[in-house]
């Protein structure tokens, strides 16, 4: 069974599809993904799917579920690269691909990476609440 | 045609794993571009294929694929014929509902493949196996 390659690129893993995929590969994916980013700590996946010329329902579904695992492993996830026929024949599939985000290439992934991690951390100073002694900005 | 694709000719491509799936679209891909099918014609005609295999390899317990280059006088197209001997499918109205599974899967195939395609032929009953036939002509 071949297998798609995860490269890990700073804080983040990124995942280029580069082969009409077998369910079985796409299954192993799901599952070396989740291991690499707890290996790595890494907190954003990119997956970058240019090179794939059809994505059907069970494709879609592994791309969703990626998308909760990774979440769950305190990772966001985003899907680049959808070529514009390959969205045409999602819509009238059915497939609402929910919960994925996406964006149109590799920098815009990781920009939109980026922005979501700076807000994170800003809620999560936000969320400890004021600190002893600190006083409120005028 | 191009490619070795015969008008009128079937080519034939067993279903009896995940590898063999793939196979399907490669071939069906290769009969779209030979009928000239557009760019997301092709794609919604793998698209359906894919589905559609898939179900005769989980549902069916595997079968057989085949994809001809046809021609209405008018204008090309590409049928596609999927067959397995597998268990049928008692409430057709029911699988074709989007959303209804009895697998575990989105209950999209059958139904998404459906809209994807121009005809849509399904012979099918409990324990009689299952026959879909599609069809998709370039516009
Ligand atoms: N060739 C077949 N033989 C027997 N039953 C079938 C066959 N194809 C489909 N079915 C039945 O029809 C149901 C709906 O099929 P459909 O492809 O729409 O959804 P699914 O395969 O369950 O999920 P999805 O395709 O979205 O991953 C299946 O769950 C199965 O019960
Ligand atoms: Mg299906």
């Amino acid at each position: 069974m071949e297998r798609v390659p995860i490269l890990k690129i700073g804080d983040i893993l990124l995942v280029s599809i580069q082969v009409d995929m077998s369910d079985e590969t796409a299954v192993a994916l799901q599952e070396d993904l989740a291991e690499r980013i707890v290996a790595t700590g890494c907190h954003g996946v990119i997956i970058d799917i240019t090179a794939l010329d059809i994505v059907d329902s069970f494709v879609g579904r592994m791309l969703s579920t990626i998308a909760s695992i990774s979440r769950v492993l305190d990772a966001e996830t985003v899907v680049v690269g959808m070529r514009p026929a390959v969205a045409i024949t999602l819509v009238e599939l059915g497939l609402s691909l929910n919960g994925i985000r996406t964006a149109l290439n590799v920098e815009r992934g990781m920009e939109l990476i980026a922005i979501d991690r700076a807000d994170d951390d800003h809620h999560e100073e936000w969320d400890d609440g004021p600190v002893a002694g600190a006083t409120a900005s005028p | 045609m191009t490619n070795g694709v015969d008008l009128g000719r079937p080519q034939a491509q067993t279903v009896g794993s995940d590898e063999d799936v793939v196979r399907v679209r490669q071939l069906v891909r290769t009969v779209a571009v030979a009928v000239r099918l557009s760019l997301v014609d092709q794609t919604k005609v793998v698209t359906a294929a894919s589905e559609l295999a898939r179900n005769t390899l989980v549902y069916g317990g595997g079968g057989t694929v085949e994809v001809t280059a046809i021609d209405n006088g008018r204008r090309p197209g590409i049928k596609i014929v999927f067959v397995d001997s597998g268990p049928g499918i008692a409430d057709l109205d029911l699988a074709l509902t989007d959303g209804y599974t009895t697998g575990g899967g989105l209950g999209l195939g059958l139904s998404g493949a459906r809209r994807l395609v121009d005809e849509f032929d399904i012979q099918t009953a409990s324990g009689q196996g299952t026959r879909i036939t599609i069809t998709k002509w370039s516009r």
